[in-house]
């Protein structure tokens, strides 16, 4: 069994997980990256998508994160992340709105980079809906 | 003098009101715990982002590519001061409290000949701040709907927030609430959010970890910052409504404390006035039958 470390998810409105895993699977923004003990100290932005934890006891959970940052150190891993909540208890009406309002984001985009950020926002929230919806 | 009926009324009427200022406190009081739970939920990730953000800032350091929202303008002419109050009265000088002293703060940056925007967070601060200077507020946010206050919420402030910024609408940008003390002490804050003012306090956790970045440090900052703005309103808010609530519990505790000694100076007079009356009454008994 691999060595145990040190997980925290953090949403603005409370902390989601704090405790002891074995690996983290995260969705940074330039790949997914799995994490174990001892990962040399990364700082990445993470796009929406589903961390997967694997925790001590050998049991999986499945969050969807929607964008913010991880701060990995050897000792630990903070998820900061904008919005985050248990795969379980995941409203598909909300994913639906989130997309919804993506969109209009790039409408209403003002200028070229605004509309690119906006677009790449919606790429990713529509991935992710649809890797939900299969799952 | 009132009569022993009027007084009848009276004393009816302030037991009322004493009843509905004792509801009110105790409604107060589960929403203050309910609020304070929230502040101390939401402690954890202002913490950590305060110390991610002091990390980032050290290793860009030197590097002189931080983005405009932390270095700021380099002016100082504009000024936008975004005033968060309570949507609800009846809670003692929380309001006012404020108001005053964002009103002080404005008063002195246009007696410098600064220009001044405001941007009114709740009902309350907008109208005490509406008589004196409704042409500088710009914008009012009405959270009134809103039962509990979401990240949702203090996200699309700080989004109107740079979306002023960007568009070079002002240079400084000042955050006033109250910081929760404790139920009866709660302090007017002014916090500057643009140009973001140096997290001096968060130490840099494991300052000596040579952190890989992915991607670039100035990219992440770039994404870091007006997170961190919204983080700081949201932080805001939570503790303005935990004391808005912590004064209304005063208040409405005083209130019914009044109410009280109200209605036993109230009982005194009718007490003695309705013995005063019988008196009269049997005087007037006992001196006909003397004069039979």
């Amino acid at each position: 069994m691999a060595e145990a470390f040190q997980f925290e998810l953090v949403s603005p409105e409370r902390l989601l997980v704090s405790e002891k895993i074995e690996s983290v699977v995260i969705p940074a923004t330039e790949g997914e990256m799995t994490v174990m003990a001892n990962h040399a100290p990364v700082m990445t932005t993470i796009k929406p998508g589903v961390v997967t934890v694997k925790t001590a006891s050998g049991q999986q959970e499945r969050y969807v994160v929607f964008g913010g940052f991880a701060d990995i150190l050897p000792a630990g891993c903070t998820l900061l992340a904008e919005s985050a909540v248990a795969v379980k208890d995941l409203d598909r009406d909300d994913i639906a709105r989130r997309v919804q309002d993506a969109r209009e984001d790039v409408t209403d985009a003002r200028d070229d980079a605004a509309r690119t950020r906006a677009e790449q926002y919606l790429a990713q929230l529509t991935t992710l809906q649809s890797a939900l919806q299969a799952a | 003098m009132a009569s022993l009926k009027d007084l009848r009324n009276r004393i009816a009427s302030v037991k009322a009101t004493q009843k509905i200022t004792k509801a009110m406190q105790m409604v107060a009081a589960a929403k203050l715990r309910r609020a304070q739970e929230a502040a101390e939920a939401a402690r954890p990730y202002s913490e950590r982002m305060g110390a991610v953000l002091a990390n980032i800032t050290q290793a860009i350091g030197a590097g002189g590519e931080a983005p405009a929202l932390m270095t700021g303008t380099g002016k100082d002419d504009v000024h936008l001061l975004v005033v968060c109050t309570a949507e609800r009265g009846l809670c003692g000088g929380f309001n006012s409290q404020i108001a005053r002293f964002a009103r002080d703060h404005i008063r002195k940056l246009l007696s410098e000949g600064k220009t001044v925007k405001i941007i009114c967070v709740g009902k309350k601060g907008f109208d005490i701040l509406r008589r004196d200077y409704a042409q500088l507020i710009i914008e009012r946010v009405d959270l009134r709907e809103v039962k509990t206050i979401g990240f949702a919420n203090a996200d699309a402030i700080a989004k109107k927030v740079i979306q002023l910024f960007e568009q070079g609408e002002f240079d400084v940008c000042t955050l006033f609430y109250s910081n929760f003390k404790s139920v009866i002490s709660q302090i007017p804050t002014a916090q500057q959010l643009v140009p973001a003012a140096a997290p001096a306090e968060a130490e840099p956790a494991n300052g000596s970890a040579v952190y890989e970045y992915e991607p670039e440090p100035g990219e992440i900052l770039s994404d870091l910052i007006p997170r961190n703005i919204s983080v700081q309103i949201f932080r805001a808010l939570l503790e303005n409504a935990a004391g808005e609530m912590g004064a209304k519990m005063s208040a409405m505790d005083n209130a019914t404390r009044n109410a009280g000694d109200m209605i036993n100076k109230l009982s005194i007079t009718y007490n003695r006035q309705r013995q005063a009356q019988i008196t009269k009454e049997l005087i007037e008994i006992i001196s006909g039958a003397e004069a039979l």
